[in-house]
């Protein structure tokens, strides 16, 4: 029976213990066209995919509930494996090449074409010879189908990277019976010309029938190759329709949605912050694998908080990893009109910056320590407090007191001070984290992601925290979270940052379009500027 | 600049060998020892060796390292030779009995090491060379307790008024496996040497008319046969070579037919789909994966091929000229140091390894094991020294090695990122 669609996906919901992270959702693709798939981070887009191509962790939760109907039939995907056979493929965002092989042997993995020979048909097909001579050829088939004029005997290792996503996309392209391609974010690590002739490629796929899916937070891109388009808002379904009918700013304020109340009530400023320039960043470029900046130049007021927000993987994270020297980076930093030197995270501490890390189990804490150890430990190796005059010794006592202070301060619920912090549920780890970076004393805060796994009660009480230090100590704050609205409640101003680079500043009261198009990377007229 | 930097990395990756060379040229000098003698020893060890060496290639070509596990298929051999001495199988019959027993305990065994070497994915080097240590004791357990007591032997195997196997196993005289590989047939050297340069530029011609390789490959191939050939023509070598003064360098024919076969074999099997598998899990288990790779089931495969392979390594080890008995309780014990020092003598890593590689290794390294003793008595008065000099030989070329691999892949990695600076003037 022949189906208007190739693929539905038809009230899928899936849970991960009790928290829903799709709530029925339906997606309906037809043979030929390029549906975009659009969402915030966290929308569900990825686990929607996981669905779709049966991986593992979605067996091993306990499975979904909904159905998908493929190809007119209704079917069960039990692997990756099962997917593709079924003519379902996925192009990766991060490239699943082998580079010491040759761009043919890396198009044909696994499905390589062979010739049996008596050894082989006495011990199975894992020892017939290669045929490279077919290969070659089909390799080169599918490299003219995506434009690529590359030798197919080349190897992977010495290309630029713009060719290794077309490599892919011609892997896909040569496995016979494909009939769904999934792009995940192609154009990422991609030039202007080479994303134009990327999103040609997707047409002319498109155009021989292969229905694709297109994963992607450009809006641009969205107006310039989808067909129709889905979006997707904390794992349900906005809206979906026909590209004619929307525009970049409709899209984008669907995207970022008026989500639930505020996180908390705070009293808002009657005045901007006016101070002087507590730290301004010029053209910071940071290296820190999945967030890497390129070129941020920013500049923080004395006394307010300054939100940074921005989809994962944008750049956003490597802003504190890098002004702390937890990552290698160039460019200038002032601090008070003092330069920074960067790379030196004992500098970085001295001069009177303290962070409070989104890598909480990793950087943030030891774990087999007690929660008093943890706090005083930056304090005592970077300023000496805590520290008795004679033989420098540790200063036992005070720590005591400073770390019960903090207990009660801060709410950390714990059974003594001497309490290892491994023990500790996520949000008061997220506590003592705060009480480490305050027992520094700072002049300036960074708090990257800090409600991250944590539930909504602690989360309350640390942004509080952080806007009661701010008030009442004047502590100047720049708080990173993937959560705009956590953002715009507490906040002063809010700098979105797209491929390693601030797009815009905005109000917390700015709209959600003006949001929606600074994350995919376009200036709104609200603004005002990077 | 190019080419510059192409020596260099060249040089980078072949250090350890010009140095093995280098010192090989020295030793000779150095140990006044007759060149027939240097010859003829070598040319005994590399039939001793060469098969051993081999079988360390798929493993590291799967990219789990050196496998020094390959101790554990000599002691899957050493148990196939003691049940052959014990049921008195001689002579061929004897040899090939004992490689029957070897397979299926040596795939076992390399089945068992697999599996647990999937366990320590990354750590597969360190890890094979423990499970050396410890199955040791295993093996003692079972030689001293197990046979004879529980398995019942003749008593010409086992110790005199105790159960368990003796000390030394002969295997001359009327147990008949002595040579009994190496003595089928001898070939002179010399004569091999001219098949092999006249074979070279055969296939070299076959393979032109056939379009399967370039004039240029062509040229070079046929150049380098007659060179070789013509090297050996050079009196003074041929001298050497004859035995004009000393002994005729021979070659005992089967043995290196089966070391061109093994050679063959690992050649072949890199042209199947089970080498692409190989290789793909070699360099990206990640990527291996997506594609449907099962990647823990393609390693276990490569290192029961290495285990048995090894195993029948011992056996043609056992039998060669000038062994004649061996230790039972010792004899595997060096087995995976020598020959993983061996192979990466060659130019062989961690990471990569060929054929000729396991030859010219195991060609430099045994170089330096017959003149380093007669070299320090030389030059320290005390052949003590030259003792001691092998261990540290052999422990030091694999600790370089190691080191070697860590600080490559830490550069490739870097250099797989592109510099910050560098990619900040690209932009603007």
């Amino acid at each position: 029976m022949a189906s208007e669609f190739i693929l539905e996906m038809n009230h899928i919901t899936k849970l991960y213990g009790s928290n829903a992270v799709l709530k029925d959702v339906s997606l309906k693709i037809r043979p030929g066209e390029i549906h975009a798939l659009l969402g915030e981070n966290g929308a569900g887009k990825s686990t929607l995919m996981n669905v779709l191509f049966g991986m593992p962790v979605i067996h091993s939760t306990g499975g979904f509930e909904g159905e998908v109907i493929f190809d007119g039939q209704k079917i069960a995907i039990a692997s990756p494996m099962d997917a593709m056979e079924k003519g379902i493929g996925m192009v990766h965002q991060e490239f699943m090449l082998i580079p010491g092989f040759s761009v043919t042997d890396n198009i044909k993995l696994n499905r390589e074409i062979t010739k049996a020979w008596p050894v082989s048909k006495l011990l199975g097909k894992d020892l017939e010879f290669l045929d490279t001579k077919t290969m070659a050829k089909d390799a080169r088939k599918a490299l003219d189908d995506v434009g690529m004029s590359i030798e197919e005997y080349t190897l992977v290792s010495g290309l630029p990277v713009g060719h290794m996503q077309f490599i892919e996309i011609a892997r896909e392209i040569d496995k016979s019976g494909m009939k769904l391609l999934v792009f995940d974010e192609p154009t990422a690590v991609l030039t202007e010309s080479e994303a134009q002739q990327l999103l040609d490629v997707m047409k002319s796929i498109a155009a021989k029938g292969i229905a694709i899916i297109f994963i992607t937070h450009r809006l641009d891109e969205v107006m310039n190759a989808a067909d129709s388009v889905t979006i997707l808002r904390d794992g349900q379904l906005v809206s979906s329709f026909p590209k004619a009918e929307t525009s970049p700013e409709k899209l984008a304020a669907l995207m970022i949605g008026r989500g639930s109340e505020s996180v908390i009530q705070v009293e808002k400023r009657k005045e901007a912050v006016e101070g002087g320039v507590a730290m301004s960043i010029r053209d910071l470029w940071v290296n820190m694998p999945g967030e890497v900046d390129k070129g941020i130049s920013l500049d923080v007021r004395e006394g307010e908080i300054l939100g940074i927000g921005g989809l994962a993987g944008q750049g956003k994270i490597g802003i504190p990893n890098g002004v702390m020297g937890l990552y290698e980076a160039i460019g200038e930093v002032e601090l008070f009109g003092q330069k920074l030197p960067l790379g030196d995270a004992g500098a970085a501490l001295r001069a009177g910056l303290a962070m409070v890390s989104e890598d909480r189990r990793g950087v943030g804490l030891l774990l087999d320590q007690s929660i008093e150890n943890n706090i005083a430990f930056t304090a005592m190796q970077v300023k000496g407090s805590f520290m008795k005059k004679l033989l420098w010794q540790k200063d036992a006592r005070a720590i005591r007191r400073y770390a019960e202070e903090m207990i009660k301060e801060l709410d950390i619920r714990c059974t003594s001070p001497a309490q290892p912090v491994g023990t500790l549920s996520g949000g008061n780890q997220q506590k003592v984290c705060v009480a480490r970076a305050l027992a520094l004393d700072p002049k300036f805060l960074f708090v990257s992601e800090p409600t991250r796994g944590i539930d909504i009660g602690a989360k309350q009480l640390v942004l509080e925290t952080l806007v009661r230090l701010n008030r009442e100590k004047g502590m100047t704050i720049v708080m990173v979270s993937s959560e705009l609205q956590e953002l715009r409640s507490i906040c002063d101003r809010i700098a979105i940052v797209a491929e390693g680079k601030v797009v815009d500043i905005l109000k917390v009261d700015a709209s959600d379009t003006a949001f929606g198009l600074a994350m995919s990377g376009v200036k709104s007229k609200e603004g005002e500027g990077a | 600049m190019r080419n510059t930097n192409q020596v260099k990395s060249h040089l980078e990756k072949y250090i350890v060998t010009y140095l093995f060379i280098a010192l090989s040229v020295l030793f000779i000098i150095a140990s006044g020892l007759d060149i027939n003698y240097v010859a003829s020893q070598l040319l005994l060890r590399l039939n001793r060796n060469a098969f051993i060496v081999l079988a360390l290639i798929i493993p590291i070509i799967a990219g789990m390292g050196i496998n020094f596990a390959i101790t554990i298929g000599a002691m899957a051999a050493q148990i196939g030779l003691l049940l052959t001495i014990n049921w008195g199988v001689s002579g061929v019959p004897g040899i090939l009995l004992a490689a029957a027993i070897t397979l299926p305990l040596g795939a076992f065994f390399g089945f068992l090491i697999g599996k647990l070497l999937n366990k320590m994915k990354g750590q597969e080097t360190i890890g094979s060379l423990i499970l050396g240590y410890f199955a040791n004791g295993a093996y003692q357990l079972l030689f001293l307790f197990i046979f004879g007591s529980i398995i019942p032997l003749n008593s010409n195997v086992t110790i005199v008024g105790a159960s368990g196997v003796q000390n030394t196993l002969n295997l001359t005289g009327s147990v008949g496996l002595y040579t009994a590989v190496d003595g089928i047939a001898h070939i002179s050297l010399l004569l091999a040497v001219y098949i092999f340069c006249g074979a070279l530029a055969l296939a070299a011609v076959i393979q032109f008319v056939r379009k399967k390789i370039t004039q240029k490959r062509l040229l070079a191939c046929i150049a380098l046969a007659v060179v070789i050939a013509g090297v050996f023509c050079i009196p003074a070598v041929a001298d050497v070579v004859n035995g004009s003064h000393g002994r005729e360098l021979k070659l005992p024919l089967v043995t290196w037919l089966l070391i061109l076969l093994l050679c063959l074999f690992n050649a072949t099997i890199m042209r199947t789909r089970l080498g692409q598998k190989f290789r793909a899990v070699g360099q990206s288990q990640t990527v291996a994966n997506a594609s449907g790779i099962n990647v823990d089931r393609t390693r276990v495969i490569a290192i029961m091929i290495s285990t048995v392979v090894a195993g029948w390594g011992q056996i043609v080890f056992m039998q060669s000229e000038g062994i004649g008995t061996f230790q039972t309780y010792a004899a595997h014990e060096q087995v995976g140091l020598y020959a993983g020092a061996a192979i990466l003598v060659g130019g062989a890593s961690i990471d990569r390894a060929t054929n000729l590689q396991a030859l010219v290794g195991t060609f430099l390294f045994h170089s330096l094991f017959i003149t380093a003793q007669s070299a320090a008595s030389a030059m320290f008065g005390n052949s003590a020294v030259g003792e001691y000099f092998r261990a540290f030989l052999s422990y030091g070329v694999i600790a370089v090695a190691l080191i070697m691999y860590a600080w490559r892949s830490a550069k490739q990695k870097k250099a797989g990122q592109m510099n910050l600076a560098e990619q900040r003037a690209a932009k603007s």
